[in-house]
């Protein structure tokens, strides 16, 4: 297990590298030179060699790439082609509005998924169990934007319930602590931020979890159906243990452990997501920040984020990996049976 | 007498055993409600993406600013979007561009895919290796992620948006088929086949991938909709095709400023890829229960 361990945290290394490559090569070798659209048309001749001198664009790729991946490895990211500010600061600055959606999302996705999941594969072929996976069918088909679209229209415009998009009012900005405004308006103590905070998250949160939350239940349901089967259920049936017992504290506790693999799974998928959900609702988080950086070419930006984006990506699924290889009394990994 | 007449008949089903299978797939597909409308759907689909442009009632990419924003009516079914433009006309059209690019990314991705797969899975080793880490790193970033750095590499339009939407999509195929490589070399006929002296590439084209074909038709078809899906995603964020040219996810891209003044621009665009990739997904579940020997005893 220890060695499994080992061996795949290691493995996060060259990944990283493989990424960076990825990235590096579609940005600096096969992108449009960024020199007319960062200084506009009308740059001067020398204007843009200076430019591309300034930034290192004049050397060769390779060097370019040692530059970039030596500057990563000690945490410099290089700087922003137009805020002429550190790409770490910047993505530093957005980046806890998108944990705390994506937070908020996989909790809704959880809760709901594994609740949905559990009571549709209890009550097989009912109508309830029909209408759970008809309502996650329609979620892993929806397109993600387009929900979104449709909760404001429905719950901002119709309704008057809910705000359209953005954070919080920024009237009632907690100071900050942590950046999640959630948080930071609890510790500064302050109801009335914490609320509008909550009240801003609510639309984005479920537009963005609404995918996991179909994949959730469709997960739990299998498994939790599988479970049901098993003879060690029957055997506690037999035995006169209740229901509730029987499906809360066997059953669901061995469904729970390919489930919890896919919440992690899903977790990473929510970061690609949050790029659309961010659009949507204005929320100023990294993800739309990503989109802008892309379609402004501006290369360091684009390179930090989608670096980091993969870090956090294959770290959670590292984690779901190994969580997994624990839960799961069958799995033996490495040579322990042999050694 | 009767007797006589069907003993000839089973021996026929007994030697047609592998047709069988698929005429036993077909049933139980047709069987299956859901799955049977969806087929049904993605048929008309189909329909209307051949005929579509020449049946509408609008020029789809005609702007009319004396009827922009109008709401739905006997003249314009699903309203007018900004410009004057019928939406029932662009999204009848829109069909075409999903589907099209569907196919041809799904065809892109399917095919690298199986290939890099079946190779990994059969050869195994070093190979095995370097291919597997490699589609590893592709998932490390975000499909959507990916595609729309891809898209900004390679700039606008809708072959572009094939090839990026395509070669995201490739790991998921190249796992799939790995690991049905893996188990499918294990079967005597395969150590039969290499011990005649049958070369690898020829081993897998008539041996292994036929008894993959199932999950690579499964994956497929459920690779339609997040094709479909991942379209009008870059559409939405301005990165598909060129205006004016219609596409669902770019339609509402543009007409997201008219969310409450105009709800019905957004409506039928969302509406139209929704059901499309429903109706895929659904298509998808069906075929892999009826491949699935197991699940059709249910």
């Amino acid at each position: 297990m220890l060695t499994y361990a080992f061996k795949r945290i290691l493995w996060v290394i060259p990944v990283m590298i493989g990424v960076s490559l990825i990235v590096f090569s579609l940005m600096r070798v096969f992108s449009p030179d960024p020199a007319p659209i960062v200084l506009g048309q009308h740059a001067t001749q020398e204007a843009t060699d200076a430019w591309r001198a300034e930034k290192g664009l004049d050397e060769p790729v390779y060097v370019q790439y040692w530059t970039y991946l030596t500057g990563a490895v000690h945490g410099d990211l290089g700087v922003s082609y137009y805020s002429n500010t550190a790409v770490a600061h910047e993505i530093r600055a957005r980046f806890p509005a998108t944990i705390e959606l994506a937070v908020a999302a996989i909790i809704f996705a959880s809760l709901v998924g594994i609740l949905l999941g559990v009571l549709a594969a209890v009550k097989k072929n009912s109508l309830f169990d029909a209408a759970s996976m008809l309502v996650a069918l329609v979620g892993i088909s929806i397109p993600i934007f387009w929900l979104g679209i449709m909760m404001i229209m429905l719950f901002s415009g119709y309704l008057h319930l809910l705000p359209t998009g953005g954070r919080i009012n920024v009237l009632l900005e907690p100071p900050k602590v942590t950046g999640f405004y959630l948080i930071d308006s609890l510790l500064a103590a302050d109801w009335a931020a914490f609320k509008d905070a909550l009240i801003h998250l609510i639309l984005p949160a479920l537009t963005l979890g609404m995918y996991s939350m179909a994949i959730i239940t469709r997960m739990t349901r299998s498994t939790m159906l599988d479970t049901l089967n098993q003879d060690y259920i029957r055997t506690g049936r037999a035995k006169g243990i209740s229901e509730v017992k029987v499906i809360g504290k066997h059953a669901l506790r061995n469904s729970m452990i390919p489930v919890t693999t896919v919440i992690g799974l899903q977790f990473g998928a929510l970061l690609g997501g949050a790029l659309l959900t961010e659009s949507v609702f204005a929320w100023p988080g990294i993800g739309k920040f990503t989109v802008d950086s892309i379609l402004k070419s501006d290369f360091p930006m684009v390179q930090g984020i989608v670096l980091l984006i993969a870090v956090i990506f294959v770290l959670v699924n590292l984690a779901a990996d190994l969580m997994y290889a624990f839960l799961d009394p069958r799995i033996k990994y490495g040579s322990k049976k042999s050694g | 007498m009767s007797e006589l007449e069907l003993a000839p008949a089973t021996d026929e089903t007994f030697h047609e055993k592998p047709d069988n299978q698929w005429l036993e797939m077909w049933r139980s597909l047709v069987a299956n409600r859901a799955a049977l409308v969806s087929l049904a759907f993605i048929g008309l689909l189909a329909l209307i993406a051949v005929f579509g442009p020449y049946l509408v009632p609008y020029n789809p990419v005609e702007t009319d600013m004396a009827h922009a924003l109008k709401s739905p009516s006997a003249q314009h079914w699903f309203g007018t979007d900004q410009l004057g433009m019928d939406i029932f006309s662009r999204v009848i059209v829109g069909a075409r561009v999903s589907l099209t690019v569907g196919i041809l990314a799904v065809m892109i991705a399917m095919t690298v895919g199986v290939i890099l797969g079946s190779i990994a899975g059969y050869v195994g080793g070093r190979v095995d290796t370097v291919i597997m880490r490699l589609m590893d790193i592709m998932l490390a970033i975000p499909s959507i992620l990916l595609a729309i750095t891809l898209m900004a590499a390679l700039g606008k339009g809708i072959d572009k948006a094939v090839i990026a939407i395509g070669l995201v999509s490739i790991p998921e195929y190249a796992r799939i088929v790995r690991s049905n490589t893996l188990s499918i070399k294990e079967n005597d006929y395969v150590a039969a086949a290499r011990i005649v002296g049958n070369s690898n590439a020829r081993i897998i084209a008539r041996h292994v991938l036929p008894n993959a074909l199932s999950v690579i038709i499964v994956r497929t078809t459920l690779g339609m909709s997040s094709a479909i899906l991942d379209l009008a995603a870059l559409g939405f964020l301005g990165m598909g095709v060129q205006p004016p040219q219609a596409e669902w996810g770019d339609m509402l891209g543009r007409a997201r400023g008219f969310i409450f003044q105009a709800p019905y621009t957004l409506f039928f665009p969302g509406m139209a890829i929704t059901l499309t990739v429903l109706a895929f997904n659904l298509l998808g579940d069906g075929l892999r229960d009826a491949f699935d020997p197991k699940s059709r005893v249910k």
